[in-house]
């Protein structure tokens, strides 16, 4: 078990019509093992495309990645993705659904119901296993997503925006959940999202990206995570340090946003 | 041309004023029966109080289902509109005069070359189509004067010539002449009413009796229910030229059965193909893209050409009219599938073949069964099609058969069952599809 070391990735996308983008320009991160970290920045700036290399979908076409010293080639189930939505088997229940990692590894039926009873009960659906994905709400289905995620026992967690669409009061219940999951697995979690408060909430470490080329803007440490693990996470919100980086990072996001659309004339 | 096309523009205008003249009665009976519905329920709309207003009638499509009584009034309309345009009796009252039957009779007046002019009596008897048992009149055999009285016997709706002047004295003579029908006057190609028919003066001098035919259809054109189940007993009893109604059923279904199972067993695997390989996909798209606009009854002549009129045209045919629209179907299903899903199943560690069998084919089912739904709907009507053309058994070739012999009846049997059946099949399906694929459009 070792961290996850981005090494000076770069990934640039030719367009069909001639010309490149430069989606991501000499990334380079060192991640913990156990670390959670956030990743924000406006639309454009990269980061789906940053968690796509490290799950293996794309090949960055510089640099590489490295889960302690193995380089990352493709896709494994070391490295488990939770995507936004629409990324279940609608085919098969919640319980083969959770078990569907194990399953392709050919792991004794016996073995995967055990874990899938004890994942249901971490994501509270206890009584749920038999029931389809779309018998689900939307929160139902991404802690099926969570738990198919964590029935692999990935070394990473990678995170899509999972809680994107999410209304408020589900989003809130499953960022306590996201938290505990973290506490108790310890896992190396990384999360991107589009919500600042999110960003705060659940990342140890946030990692604000600017666009053209696609770049780590600026890096902060926070204390909120630690301090939201079984927790009220409104309570965390009123720490007092909260609303300020809250309104910095707003405001570092909105001036980036400005950069590539202009200046509204409206403001 | 242009003379052509202005006829083809003329009977449009009379199609479309006959399709409104049925669609106002059908609309009109429609309201009729809703407004006495409505009565009827009006107290029970008051029980249900404010819950009542919840239903939106206009912005909430999804809100309108089709209302189960007003199907069944629909049904019983059409029905009872068949019953009265061909004057059934199934129904308590003739709505629509009859068709005249029974006896009537004129006096004719003639002169002769002589200049006389004499009078004689026409007895005429209608009796009911079929009916052969109807008792002859006889001609009475002494009449005073030239003119000899005549006696007539007529099929409902059938005109009858009655060459009166034949057993006339003196009836041979060119002078001589019919001048008056019950003492009106009649020329050459003038009609004259009698009580319940029509005299006409042919060309000739010969006298036309029509008797009163009434508004209704003749059973030629539409036959009234009864005749139709009367007629249905008998064919489920004895079948037709030889061939039971229910093995002419069978013979279409077992045609549609192989072919549509052709069309899966090479369809589905080929549509996989081509979803899957850009390859197969270039090499096959151009084929398939080509012959799925080709109307299956476009290939009917060409598969005559090539197989003869035997089974195997038959089934080559469907299997033609579904192998198109399975492989589309399949094609889809395969390219339909959510990326996330793709990605999802490699991060937990699937192979590519465990993606294929795990992800990718059950994804693919909706659209697949989507696909054989139309590939059984057209395969059903191919099949229909294609006996009309040259079969020895099959409904489509009952009823074409029957058509030349104008048992109307039997057409209309037969395309009473081909409707139950491809209705039937289509429900079928989707009970299937519901059983086998409860996921589709809740994803």
């Amino acid at each position: 078990m070792s961290g996850l070391k981005v090494d000076d990735v770069s990934m640039t996308f030719e367009l069909p019509g001639g010309g490149n983008v430069e989606a991501l320009k000499n990334i380079n991160l060192n991640i913990k093992e156990g670390e959670l970290v956030s990743v924000l920045g406006p639309s454009g700036c990269g980061k789906t495309t940053l968690l796509n290399i490290l799950a293996g979908f794309l090949a960055p076409t510089g640099g590489a990645i490295y889960l302690g010293d193995d380089r990352v080639t493709g896709p494994s189930s070391e490295r488990g993705m939770v995507f936004q939505q629409g990324a279940l088997f609608e085919w098969m229940n919640v319980s083969r659904n959770i078990g569907f990692g194990p399953e392709v590894k050919g792991t004794p039926q016996s073995e995967i119901d055990r874990s899938v009873t004890e994942l249901l009960g971490i994501v509270g659906l206890r009584d749920f296993g038999q029931k389809m994905i779309y018998e689900l709400s939307g929160g139902m289905q991404q802690r099926v997503a969570l738990a198919r995620c964590l029935a692999n026992d990935p070394e990473v967690i990678l995170m899509d925006e999972p809680l994107g669409a999410l209304d408020a009061l589900t989003r809130e219940k499953m960022q306590s959940l996201v938290l505990d999951i973290w506490k108790k697995t310890g896992k190396t979690i990384i999360l991107i999202t589009h919500s600042v408060e999110e960003a705060l909430l659940l990342g140890e470490r946030l990692i604000v990206m600017a666009p053209r080329p696609g770049r780590i803007h600026k890096e902060y440490h926070l204390p909120f995570a630690e301090l939201g693990v079984g927790a009220d996470l409104r309570k965390v919100k009123q720490h007092k340090d909260f609303g300020p980086k809250r309104d910095e990072i707003l405001n570092m996001i909105w001036d980036m946003e400005e950069e590539i659309m202009g200046r509204s004339e409206l403001v | 041309m242009a003379q052509e096309l202005m006829d083809v523009l003329a009977t449009t205008f009379w199609m479309i004023l006959g399709i409104v003249l049925i669609f106002a009665i059908v609309l009109i009976v429609s309201g009729v029966v809703y407004f006495v519905w409505n009565f009827i329920n009006s107290k029970k709309d008051q029980m249900r109080g404010y819950a009542s207003l919840k239903t939106v009638t206009f912005g909430d499509e999804s809100s309108v289902t089709a209302n189960r009584v007003a199907s069944v009034a629909g049904v019983v309309t059409v029905f009872v509109i068949w019953m009265i345009a061909t004057g059934s009796s199934l129904l308590p009252f003739q709505v629509l005069p009859t068709p005249f039957i029974g006896d009537t009779q004129f006096q004719y007046t003639a002169t002769n070359a002589a200049g006389e002019t004499d009078t004689a009596s026409v007895k005429v008897r209608v009796n009911r189509f079929g009916d052969t048992t109807a008792e002859q009149l006889v001609a009475p055999e002494t009449s005073d004067g030239f003119a000899k009285d005549d006696v007539v016997m007529v099929q409902e709706r059938r005109a009858k010539l009655l060459r009166a002047h034949n057993n006339d004295e003196g009836g041979k003579e060119d002078s001589y002449r019919v001048t008056e029908i019950n003492g009106q006057p009649i020329d050459l190609e003038q009609t004259v009413d009698i009580e319940n028919a029509t005299v006409l003066m042919t060309k000739a001098g010969s006298l036309q009796i029509r008797p009163y035919a009434g508004p209704t259809m003749e059973s030629l054109y539409l036959p009234p229910p009864e005749r139709v189940w009367i007629r249905f007993l008998e064919l489920n009893a004895e079948g037709y030229q030889g061939v039971g109604l229910w093995e002419n059923v069978m013979w279409s279904l077992i045609r549609v059965v192989l072919g549509f199972f052709l069309g899966c067993l090479f369809g589905i695997p080929l549509g996989f193909a081509m979803g899957l390989n850009s390859w197969m996909r270039g090499w096959f798209d151009p084929i398939v893209e080509f012959m799925r606009p080709v109307p299956p009854l476009a290939l009917i002549p060409l598969v005559i050409i090539w197989f003869g009129i035997g089974e195997q045209g038959k089934i080559s045919l469907l299997f033609l009219a579904a192998l198109w629209i399975m492989i589309i179907g399949a094609r889809a299903g395969v390219s339909g599938v959510n990326i996330s899903k793709v990605h999802a199943a490699y991060s937990l560690g699937a192979t590519k073949t465990q993606l294929l069998t795990k992800v990718i084919l059950p994804n693919s089912l909706p659209e697949i069964f989507t696909a054989a739904r139309v590939a059984m709907g057209v395969c059903w009507g191919t099949v229909v099609a294609a006996e009309l053309v040259a079969a020895e058994k099959g409904a489509g070739k009952m009823i074409i058969a029957a058509s030349k012999f104008q048992l109307t009846e039997i057409v209309i049997i037969g395309i009473i069952i081909i409707g139950v059946i491809g209705f039937g099949i289509d429900v079928l399906m989707r009970m299937a599809e519901n059983k086998l694929v409860p996921w589709k459009g809740k994803a």
